[in-house]
Order: structure tokens, then sequence, then C-alpha cells
């Protein structure tokens, strides 16, 4: 049984052939981003709820956040995006080395939105702004803006958790796609694509909650 | 794992689906040693995984149990100490709900089951079907761990801010674990609904599935669709009790109702993740053993998907007496009669399809018969429940410990015991005694009843839940719940014991010895590694019984020869 594995790129046993695989894969990772969805869901809805409780102190620490950063950052993000985007038209053509590039192309945007949300985390910390660690606020608006950062590092610290799965996985497949040319690529990158994009959309949703509260 | 490319592919040789029930290779062939069954990607085998791990997680969660009704026994607090009482509640009730209610049917049964009644060769996806079996027994054994190394006592319910601010018990640890044993539940969940959607055989049409496939596909969109909100629930109690960041807490500047909204609002759809595989089970099993189509076959699987989604609109309900606004609990309330409406169709369905059936009393037909009723209890009480200003009154008492266990226990666990039996034969190719299966449902049948009617009475009278003593004139009824404890105990050790000697000395099944219609039947006794030797094709409606064809197992457990 598991003693003969189906070769990496083969069909698996289950599947009649590989459109049903196709369209299962699809649809799997559709349900997958459903459930992703819910996850970030809940997590919104107990920042909405927060911060209409605390709508001042929410304001006031918004105006905290380095709003240059976090713009630059989400002009990465949509710029990563688009190369997905393009990967994936391009290996559905089978332009192989150029998928291959705007497959590496996503991964480094990708890293540089870590690199610098990580930069942007050591400011913080330097601005006191981090609970627990080291915070010091308008006492004013203190507790609220505790609040406030508490959601700020939950929320980014788990997409970014995100966007690096995310990025390892785009590299896997920029490595495959160097390596051997398969039929099956195209649709798998697809399918990465999906993901990749999702974590772009929680990202977008992020953007104007976290840096724009008391800048619009 | 390819049919295609093994040397030995059986899909090449086209034979009558009855043909191989002679002496075909089962999933069974592949090897009894450890590494055959831990790296193993079929379904079938996954789903004896589960069933081993489940059955040891029920046992210690009902080891909790009796020790709680010991206690109970008598007034004064004399077995455990008050804290120790609130470990073993909280123990009972997160091993129960988590580790065995939410797998059971649908990880043990529907995993074993889904593919072949669907005429598939596997699940869509079977590694991650692996991984969730190992995501779930690795987060359940670290939770149990916690929980017998120290122990917590906020309840399963781990209300804020009593578990981030004020507990001093092992809740991080315990939080930890139910959130691993979650992903194992969302990957279930899309495997199941994938499967569904795109594993079905030729000819196999939405409305030609077996309830049993409708059921567990509603299951599995409240899986994929509640668990990750008590994911992140799970987090947000983390991130309060560990840093201080006033989520819940008021005096940190949270809102605890919050707290509630967010639990319940996956925890309610939970009792249907519980409830809906159940009632699937039951429609096969009535349907087979009255030997009679099932009653309006599509108001069953309509209210099926009506069950799953009015239940994502009930929550408020265990929030009555919260503070919540009062106008969100009448809301709150009407919604939750209305959920009354598809579970009384089935109900009345199972009823209409007994009528002028050739009703045969085996043991699985028994179990499934003790579901109807006692389901019937937990809903009717359920709507007292529902009830605005009788909840007042009934909140946090035992009235509330009976409902839901009436629904839990006397429901799924009955169901979930007439499942394990019905499918004994397909799942092991052996009999069992009918004889000692048929004492062991009439003894959980009473012993159910005998545990959960005098908490109704209790709750009624004012008893409040979670305390380990109680007022001297509450003692009659809970020593005759402890008295009925014992009995249930036996009900559920019983079939350790003959279905351990049917394993081993039992006599060989055929492939189909009820006579029952559905794919799995088909297959032989136990099925073939890949389910099928030809795929099948389905041309016509689910359960074409004529009332008045049985099979000779069946007449031999009727006349009680078996």
């Amino acid at each position: 049984m598991t003693a003969s594995p189906a070769p990496a790129l083969g069909i698996a046993g289950q599947f009649e052939d590989v459109r049903q695989r196709h369209a299962a894969a699809t649809l799997g990772m559709w349900i997958f981003l459903a459930t992703e969805v819910l996850f970030f869901g809940a997590l919104f809805f107990a920042y909405s709820i927060a911060r209409a409780q605390a709508p001042d102190a929410f304001a006031a620490a918004s105006r905290h956040t380095n709003i240059v950063l976090g713009t630059a950052n989400t002009a990465i993000l949509l710029t990563s995006s688009l190369m997905m985007v393009l990967a994936v038209r391009s290996a559905s053509m089978e332009a192989r080395r150029t998928t291959v590039m705007l497959l590496v192309a996503t991964a480094v945007l990708g890293v540089a939105f870590a690199a610098i949300k990580l930069t942007e985390y050591r400011l913080d910390y330097l601005d006191h702004l981090v609970p627990v660690l080291d915070f010091a606020f308008d006492p004013r608006y203190e507790r609220g803006a505790r609040i406030f950062f508490g959601f700020y590092f939950a929320t980014t610290a788990l997409h970014l958790l995100h966007l690096s799965i995310g990025v390892v996985v785009v590299l896997a497949f920029a490595w495959r796609t160097h390596r051997s040319w398969s039929p099956e690529l195209p649709h798998s990158i697809e399918i990465v694509g999906l993901y990749w994009h999702f974590v772009d959309v929680v990202w977008i949703f992020l953007y104007p909650c976290l840096y724009l509260v008391a800048r619009a | 794992m390819t049919s295609a490319s093994s040397p030995v592919a059986t899909g090449d040789i086209p034979l009558p689906p009855n043909a191989v029930a002679a002496r075909g290779s089962s999933y069974l062939d592949g090897g009894m040693t450890l590494r055959s069954w831990l790296l193993t990607h079929d379904h079938k085998r996954i789903a004896i995984l589960y069933t081993l791990s489940i059955t040891a997680f029920f046992f210690i969660g009902g080891a909790a149990a009796t020790l709680i009704r010991l206690e109970l026994a008598t007034p004064m607090g004399d077995v455990v100490s008050a804290e120790t009482y609130n470990k073993l509640f909280t123990m009972h009730g997160v091993i129960m709900v988590w580790f065995f209610l939410i797998p059971s049917i649908p990880s043990t049964l529907g995993n074993f089951l889904l593919p072949l009644m669907i005429g598939a060769r596997d699940l869509a996806f079977p590694r991650l079907n692996l991984a969730s079996w190992y995501l779930y027994v690795g987060g359940a054994l670290f939770t149990i761990a916690a929980m017998l190394l120290g122990g917590v006592d906020t309840g399963w319910t781990f209300y804020a801010p009593f578990s981030t601010m004020f507990s001093n018990t092992h809740v991080i640890y315990v939080l930890a674990g139910v959130f691993v044993v979650g992903f194992s539940s969302i990957l279930t969940g899309i495997n199941f609904i994938v499967t569904v959607h795109k594993m079905r055989a030729p000819g196999l049409t939405w409305f030609r599935l077996p309830l049993f496939v409708w059921a567990q596909y509603a299951t599995s969109a409240i899986l994929v669709l509640a668990t990750p909100v008590l994911a992140m629930t799970l987090v947000l109690l983390a991130v309060e009790r560990l840093f201080g960041i006033g989520i819940f807490d008021p005096n940190l500047g949270g809102d605890p109702l919050l707290f509630q909204h967010l639990f319940w609002f996956y925890s309610h759809p939970a009792v249907y993740v519980m409830v809906l595989p159940a009632m699937g089970v039951v429609s096969e099993l009535v349907a087979c053993f009255s030997r009679n189509p099932i009653f309006g076959y599509k108001a069953m699987a309509y209210a099926i998907l009506a069950i799953a989604v009015i239940g994502f609109l009930v929550w408020g309900h265990h929030m009555f007496v919260s503070g919540q606004s009062m106008y969100a609990g009448v809301v709150f309330s009407m919604l939750s009669f209305l959920v009354a409406i598809p579970s009384a169709i089935k109900v009345f369905n199972w009823t209409a399809t007994l009528w002028h059936g050739r009703i045969v009393y085996s043991a699985p037909m028994l179990y499934a018969l003790g579901f109807v009723g006692l389901f019937t209890i937990g809903g009717m009480t359920g709507l007292f429940l529902a009830a605005l200003a009788l909840d007042v009154h009934l909140t946090d008492t035992y009235f509330v410990i009976a409902h839901f266990h009436y629904i839990m226990v006397g429901g799924s666990v009955s169901a979930y015991l007439g499942g394990i039996h019905f499918w004994w034969p397909k799942i092991t190719g052996r009999m069992y005694s009918d004889r000692w299966a048929r004492f062991a449902a009439i003894l959980l049948f009473v012993g159910f009843n005998f545990t959960f009617f005098p908490q109704y009475l209790l709750g009624m009278a004012g008893m409040p839940r979670r305390y380990h003593e109680y007022p001297p004139e509450f003692q009659t009824l809970n020593v005759l719940s402890s008295a009925g404890a014992v009995i249930l105990a036996l009900g559920y050790l019983l079939p350790l014991f003959y279905l351990t000697w049917s394993l081993l000395r039992g006599p060989r099944a055929t492939a189909n010895p009820w006579k029952a219609t559905g794919l799995e039947w088909q297959t032989s006794s136990p099925p073939p590694e890949h389910n099928f030797d030809t795929v099948p094709v389905v041309d016509s409606p689910p359960y074409a019984y004529r009332p008045g064809v049985i099979s000779p197992a069946v007449v031999q457990a009727r006349e009680g020869t078996g």
C-alpha cells in the first residue's frame, strides 16, 4: 500500500484523471481560504469591538504607527501579487524561465515586506510601543492604546507568519519549475497564487485598521 | 498508491462487484506492522486509528465522570476537594467534547464510509487525512498530560476573565492542545467537502447520496466555518493571559461578553457537529431495519442543511442571563425555536419510515430507536431552555446538564454505537453476537435514563451545576443518578468484550449481511485497499428497500440465535 508511493507528480491513486485532481485541489484551497477568512474574521471582529469601546485611544495610538513604512509595505505586497498573477499566467503559457523569474520576484518582494515589517517592529520598540516589553503612552489613552498595540502586534505577526509560509512555498515552486517542467505545474502554481493573494487581501484590511484610523 | 502504476492493478480486470467478495484481498492484508498503520494513507486504516484513539479518550473522560458521580452520591464534599472537583468536570468536558464527540462519528465511521458510500477509492487528500490524525492525537495527548499533571479548573468553556486573569492552573497548555486539535477538525472538514463534491461515482447525483453522506457534508461545512473562530478565540485568550492585553477582562478595558459571543459562535454549531452525523447514521439504520425507503428523502436532506445553517444563528441562547441586549435575546430565542422545525422533520420522517415497514429489532436498530427517543426528549427540553423567561430559572442548573447529555450522550453516543455495530461486519469482516449487543443497547438505554432523567428534576428544583456539595434534600435524586451511571458504565464496557471476541472468534461476515442498500455493501467485507475493483455506476435513488426482503443474518438476529 504505502510501500509504493505515488510518483511526485503523477496522478494519485484516488483520482480518476488529472482533471478530477485539479478540481479537487482547487476546491480544497478555496475551502481552506474560507476557513482562513473566519479565522481572521474573528480577530477583526474583536478589534472592532475594542475600537468601538475606546475610539479616541485607538485614534491616538494609530497616529503612532509608522505610516511611511506601512504604506511602502502595502505597495510592495500589492506588487508581489502582481508578480504572482503574471507567474500564474506565464506558467499557463508554459514560459518556464519567465515563470521562475516571476516566482522569485514574488518571493523577494515578500521577503522585503518581512524585512521592513521587522524594522518597523524595532522602531516601535524604540518608541516604547510594545506592551509587556516597554510601553509608555499618553496617560489619557494609555489603557486603550495598550489594547490597540496588542492587536497591532497580534494581527501583523499572524499575517507575517502566513506570509513566511507563502514565501517558502513560492520558492519551492520556483525551484521545481527551474529543475524540470511538468504539466502539473501551471495548475499547482495557480493554487499557490490563491493563497498568496489571500495573504495580500488580509493586509489590505489590516492597513486601514492599523495605520489609517485617524489619518483618513 | 496509484492503481495505474501498480503492477497488480486490480482495476484492469473487470469483475462484477460481488464476485470479489469470495476471495479478494482486504485493506487489512497490507500488514499489521506498526509502520503499516502509522504511515498509512488508506482512509479505512486511518478510521481504525481514530476509533482506537477516541475509544481510549472516551474511557479517560468517563473515568472523570465516574469520580464526579461518586462525589455527588452524598451531599458533603467527601471524595475530592472543591478544586479537584473543578478539575474533574473540566477534564470530563474537554475530553468528551473535543477528543471524543467532535471527532467521533465523522473521523471514524465517516472516514471509513464516506469514500465507500460514494464509490471512491479514497478521500480526495489521503495524506492530509493522516496529518489530521496526527494533529488530533498529538494535541489530545498533550492536553490530557497537562490535565493529569496539574489540571485546569475553568470548565470546558474557558470563560474569561476567570481563565485569563484568575485561574492558577494549566490554562495555556490546554488552550494550545485544543487549538491544535481544532486544525485536525478543519482538515477533516476540507477533505470531506472536496471528496463529496469531486469524487462521486458516475451517476451518483446529489439526491442519490445516502443521508449519511449528506450529514457528513453538512457537518464538514460547520467544522470548516466554525472551528477557525474557536481557534482565534483561544489565541486571544492566550494573548490576554500571557501579555495582559485587555481583550476580555473589563479591568483591562476588555469585554467579557465578546468572549462568550466568540466562544458560542463555535460551540453552538459544534453541538450540530456532534448530532448531525448521528442523524445520518440513524437514517441508514432505520431504513435498513424497517426494510423501507426513508420517508421524505429530500425533506431529510434539506433538514440536514437547514439545521447546519440555522445552527450558526442561535449561539446567543447560551447567553440569555449574560447581560446581552434583551432584543438580541428575543431574536436568538426565536431562531432557537426555528431550529426545532427541521429537527422535528427528521424525527417524524424516521417514525414514518417505520410505518408499514418490517421492523427487525437487531442491535443496531435498538441503538437507533434509542437515539430517536432520547433525541426527542433532549430536543424538547432544549425548547424549554430556548424560552427566555424559563431559561432565567434554569440557567446553570442540572436541567441544562440533563438536556445536553440527552442530545450528546443519549443521542450521539447511541447513534455512534449503533453505527459501529451496523458497519462492524464491513469494517472487520466478522460478525458479533447480536444477543449480547442487544443486551448492551438496552443496558445503555436504561442506564442512561436512570442517570440523566433525575438531573432534569434536580435542575427544575434549582440544583446548580459545577458544585461538589449540595443541600441534603437533593440526595435521593443524586443517588438515583449515580446508580444509573453504574448501569450506563456497564453498557459502555460490555461491547469491549463481545466485540473483541468477534474480532478474534467471530464468524466471517459476507459482503452484505444485512441485505442493505448502499455502495459500501457492494464490495467485500472487509473492503479491498482501493475499495472497489471496478468503479461502481449508480442509476437509482438510495434506500431501494422493499418490505419483505430480509436477509438470513437478520432473521437469525430476529429469532435470537445470533
